[in-house]
C-alpha cells in the first residue's frame, strides 16, 4: 500500500511538471496554432543561467528569478524573429523552424557549457517527510514543485478569464482578422503568449533540474511526457494542460513503479493512443460545432 | 471615375478615397477609385463578382495598401495604417464571414467589440479591485442592450457554433456598434438571411444611419436600392457608374455589367 501511495505522490509531482511545460505548449498552440518543439530546450538554456549564476554564488531565488525573465524574454525574442516571419508559409515552415531552434540551442548549449550532466541545487530539501511513522517520498522540493505551478495555473486562468489582456489572446489567437478590426494589436498580443508559454517552460525546467542528470538534453523526454499531457488535455485548454499532466504523470509514475522506468515512454504512447482512440479532441476540448 | 457629387469633397467629410489603386501581381483589383461616404448617409458598393468591392474593403482597413491614391476620414489623412487603428477612428467593419470567436460565447464577443475604448490593467483584474469589475459589468450591460435592439438577447451565453447563420450575422454586427462607431462597413450582411431578416436589416440600417455613416457592399439589390442614399457601381476594379440608386438603375452600362442584358426575343 506504501508503494502505491509513494507512487501516487511522486506521480502527482512529476505530473505538474508535465503540467508546466504542457501549458506553455498549448499557450503557444491557442496563440498561433504551432507545436513549439524547441520548448523544452529553452527551457534548458534559461536553467543553464541560473545555473551558471549560482555556480557564481549569485542567491538561488535571485537566479530563479532570472531564469524565468530570460525564458519570457527568449519567448518574446523567438516569436519576433523566427515565428513572425512565417505568419501566411506553409504548416510545415514552423515545424521545421521550432525543431531546428531545438537542436540549435542544445547545440550551443552543449558548446558553452559542456555535455557532461551534473547536479543542480534544489530550494528545498529533497528527503522524504515524515507523516505520522511513515515516510512518504514526498519531499518540501516536491510540495514547492506543486505550489508553484499551481499558482503559475492561477495566474494564467486570471489572466485568460479576468483581463482585456487575456481576452485579447483569447480573441487573437480565434480570429486575428477580426481582432485586428476591433483594435487588437495582433502582433504584440502573440509575442506576449510566446513569452508566457516560454516562462512556464522555464518554470519547468528549474523544478526539473534538480532531479535529473543535468545536461543539454535533459528535458527531451521530459518534452515527450508533456506533449502527451497537452494531447490529453486538448490541446486547448490550460485546465486539460493541468488534468493531462497529472494523469501523464501518475500514469508513468506507476508504469514506471510497477513494471520498470524502461517502459515509461511506452506508457506515454499507450495513454495517447487510449485517449485519443476514445476522444480524438482530447479530455478538454469542444468537439467542433457541425453546420447542417 | 471619380464619385464626388459637386467636385472635390469637403474634408470634413466622413471617408474620401481618392483615386484608389490596388494591383496585385499583374492584376488590377482596383483601378483609380474615389468616393466619399458623408456622416449620417447610407452608401452602397454594388458589382459582379471579382469587381474589386471586399478589396476596396480591405484597403480602407488597412489589410491591403493602396499602390496610388489616398484615403481620409474627417479630413486626417490614413496614410500606411493598419486594421487595429480602425477602431481608435471611428471605423467599424464586418466580414464577409461573420469572423466570430468561437471560444467565447456571444456576450463575450459583442463585449470584445469595445476593445480599442476599454482597458482594465491586469493589476486591478488579479487583485479582483472594483475597477475591474465596474467595467466589465458596464460592457456587459451595453453588450446586453445592443443584443436585446437586434433581438437576440436570448443567445447572450450561447457559443456561435451552434447558431443559426442569420443569428451569427446580427451577433457579428452588435460586436461592430459595441464600439460605437461614426462609419460602419457592412460586407454582404444580408447573405444569408430570411426575407423576414432582410426586412429587419433594412429597418436597422436606416436606424444605424441616424447615428453613423454606413458603407455598404452587398448583392441583394432590393435591399440596395431600398435603403442606400448613393450607389458605386465595380466593374473590373473600375467605378463604372455612381449616383442615386435611381440614377444607377437606369444607367445602361450598369445594367450590362451588373444586371445582365436584356434579351429580345427573336434577337
Amino acid at each position: 500500500m506504501s508503494h502505491f501511495v509513494n507512487l501516487s505522490l511522486n506521480g502527482i509531482s512529476s505530473g505538474m511538471i508535465y503540467a508546466s511545460v504542457a501549458l506553455g505548449l498549448v499557450l503557444v498552440w491557442r496563440a498561433t496554432r504551432i507545436i513549439n518543439f524547441a520548448q523544452g530546450s529553452m527551457a534548458m538554456f534559461s536553467t543553464y543561467m541560473a545555473v551558471t549564476l549560482l555556480d557564481r554564488n549569485l542567491g538561488y531565488w535571485e537566479a530563479f528569478a532570472v531564469a524565468l525573465a530570460v525564458g519570457l524574454a527568449l519567448g518574446a525574442v523567438v516569436e519576433r524573429t523566427l515565428i513572425r516571419p512565417l505568419q501566411g508559409k506553409p504548416e510545415l515552415n514552423p515545424v521545421i523552424v521550432t525543431f531546428g531552434l531545438f537542436i540549435l540551442l542544445e547545440g550551443v548549449a552543449g558548446a558553452i557549457f559542456g555535455v557532461r550532466s551534473r547536479g543542480v541545487p534544489a530550494a528545498f530539501s529533497q528527503s522524504g517527510l515524515t507523516i505520522g511513522h511513515h515516510r512518504v517520498s514526498f519531499s518540501h522540493f516536491d510540495l514547492f514543485v506543486l505550489g508553484s505551478v499551481l499558482a503559475l495555473m492561477v495566474l494564467m486562468l486570471v489572466l485568460f478569464r479576468a483581463t482585456d489582456v487575456g481576452l485579447r489572446m483569447r480573441a487573437s489567437a480565434f480570429a486575428p482578422e477580426m481582432s485586428r478590426l476591433v483594435g487588437v494589436r495582433v502582433g504584440r498580443v502573440l509575442t506576449l503568449g510566446w513569452a508566457l508559454a516560454s516562462l512556464a517552460g522555464s518554470l519547468a525546467g528549474l523544478l526539473v533540474a534538480p532531479r535529473s542528470a543535468f545536461s543539454p538534453n535533459y528535458m527531451d523526454l521530459i518534452l515527450v511526457y508533456a506533449f502527451t499531457a497537452a494531447v490529453v488535455g486538448g490541446l486547448e485548454s490550460p485546465v486539460g494542460a493541468l488534468v493531462g499532466g497529472l494523469l501523464t504523470g501518475l500514469v508513468l509514475s506507476f508504469v514506471g513503479g510497477y513494471l520498470g522506468s524502461s517502459l515509461e515512454p511506452l506508457g506515454a504512447a499507450v495513454i495517447l493512443i487510449l485517449v485519443l482512440s476514445a476522444r480524438p479532441e482530447g479530455l478538454f476540448s469542444r468537439p467542433a460545432a457541425r453546420q447542417v | 471615375m471619380a464619385d464626388f457629387r459637386d467636385g472635390r469633397p469637403d474634408p470634413a467629410y466622413g471617408l474620401v478615397v481618392e483615386e484608389v489603386t490596388v494591383n496585385f501581381g499583374g492584376l488590377t483589383a482596383l483601378d483609380s477609385v474615389s468616393l466619399a461616404v458623408e456622416p449620417n448617409r447610407i452608401v452602397g458598393v454594388i458589382g459582379p463578382n471579382g469587381a474589386g468591392k471586399t478589396t476596396l474593403f480591405n484597403v480602407i482597413c488597412g489589410f491591403v495598401q493602396a499602390d496610388r491614391g489616398r484615403i481620409s476620414y474627417r479630413g486626417q489623412p490614413m496614410r500606411g495604417h493598419r486594421p487595429h487603428d480602425l477602431a481608435r477612428l471611428g471605423i467599424a467593419r464586418t466580414l464577409q464571414g461573420v469572423g466570430l470567436w468561437p471560444g467565447l460565447t456571444v456576450l463575450e464577443n459583442v463585449m470584445a467589440g469595445a476593445e480599442s475604448s476599454v482597458r482594465v490593467d491586469a493589476g486591478s483584474a488579479l487583485l479582483g479591485l472594483r475597477r475591474s469589475s465596474r467595467v466589465e459589468g458596464d460592457l456587459a450591460h451595453e453588450a446586453t442592450a445592443l443584443l436585446q435592439r437586434l433581438h437576440i438577447a436570448e443567445h447572450a451565453g450561447r457559443y456561435p457554433g451552434v447558431l443559426p447563420y442569420g443569428i451569427q450575422k446580427r451577433v457579428s454586427l452588435a460586436r461592430a456598434l459595441m464600439a460605437q462607431p461614426s462609419l460602419i462597413l457592412l460586407d454582404e450582411p444580408a447573405s444569408g438571411l430570411s426575407i423576414a431578416e432582410m426586412d429587419d436589416l433594412r429597418e436597422l440600417l436606416r436606424e444605424l444611419s441616424r447615428d453613423m455613416a454606413v458603407l455598404l457592399v452587398e448583392h441583394h439589390m432590393d435591399l440596395v436600392m431600398s435603403t442606400c442614399d448613393h450607389l458605386v457601381v465595380l466593374n473590373f476594379g473600375r467605378v463604372v457608374a455612381a449616383g442615386s440608386p435611381e440614377v444607377v438603375r437606369s444607367n445602361p452600362e450598369v445594367t450590362r455589367a451588373y444586371l445582365g442584358e436584356e434579351v429580345r426575343p427573336g434577337a
